[in-house]
């Protein structure tokens, strides 16, 4: 089974990179671009048997930043 | 009086540490990040600059995760003392030892230059070598030196008086202006800038050096 987890900064923490690629969008001429945000995305391979609760507990320890960062589970 | 200073595979400014440790008259070992315990009977832990695991994931979160890093977090709750430089801030607050984190640059560059620092408060081992407000040139050497918390961390750090250190020029973003704190006991220093890099002649300043000559005869093992 295999999960796929999101990682992205907080609302309200800077995102310099998300903010660089906007400027560059812009400079592109795509002009409707009002915010980028950049995250991360971790696929892992899970034995079976493994838990929605297991993946928290990944994110939770290591995966995620929770002071800084959020994240998302899917679980397939 | 005894320091560790503790190596990861990329670590780059143990050895820096050590001299610095050393120059302030430290019997200093150097503890393998695989190395699940802290020699006997040391009086304080240094976790250096660089880049440890590459800075995969994130800056220090694989380091935080380490065998040696689970004995510097005991040594930190018993009351033990710790300064972590650079890229050992970063860690030291992936441990959780220390509030906040570090992101990238706000100007996304790689900073490697002298800044001024002010020192912000003087009561702290660290610090006491300095007086509250004197600015000093320390050098940074960092991509990921931003220093983040929420307001309500900023606000009990100011209020607890336990930044350390602010840049007179932010360079990097940092809230605040934040560039070194303490923990809530104050025996433990965070700081991106390099104050070992600051320590000898030879580095073209000696800012730095007091940080560590303020260390010794004051810190005892815990």
């Amino acid at each position: 089974m295999k999960a796929r987890v999101h990682v992205m900064l907080k609302n309200g923490v800077l995102d310099p990179q998300g903010e660089a690629v906007r400027h560059a969008l812009g400079a592109l001429g795509f002009d409707k671009v009002e915010g980028v945000r950049q995250g991360k995305v971790i696929d892992l391979d899970l034995a079976e048997g493994a838990t929605e609760a297991d993946v928290t507990a990944m994110c939770e320890k290591l995966l995620a930043n929770t002071v800084i960062e959020s994240y998302s589970i899917e679980m397939a | 009086m005894k320091a560790a200073v503790v190596v990861f595979p990329g670590s780059n400014c143990d050895r820096d540490l050590a001299v610095a440790f050393e120059q302030a008259g430290f019997d200093v070992s150097m503890v393998w990040h695989k190395d699940s315990a802290l020699p006997e009977g040391i009086d304080i832990v240094g976790v250096p600059g660089g880049f440890s695991y590459g800075d995969y994931l994130r800056c220090g979160a694989i380091a935080a995760q380490s065998p040696i890093c689970k004995a510097v977090i005991e040594h930190a709750d018993r009351g033990g003392y710790a300064i972590g430089v650079c890229n050992g801030f970063q860690i030291l607050t992936e441990t959780g030892v220390l509030p906040g984190a570090l992101l990238r640059n706000a100007g996304l560059k790689y900073i490697c230059r002298t800044v001024d620092l002010k020192v912000a408060t003087s009561d702290s081992v660290f610090t006491q070598g300095y007086g509250a407000g004197d600015v000093i040139g320390v050098p940074i050497a960092h991509h990921d030196g931003n220093y983040f918390a929420d307001a309500d961390t900023v606000k009990a750090l100011q209020d607890q008086d336990r930044v350390a250190f602010t840049y007179e020029e932010n360079p990097n973003g940092s809230v605040a202006d934040i560039a070194g704190i303490l923990s809530e006991n104050r025996r433990v220093l965070g700081m991106m800038p390099h104050p070992e890099r600051a320590a000898d002649q030879g580095h073209g300043g000696t800012d730095g050096a007091a940080v560590f000559r303020a260390l010794a005869g004051m810190v005892t093992a815990a």
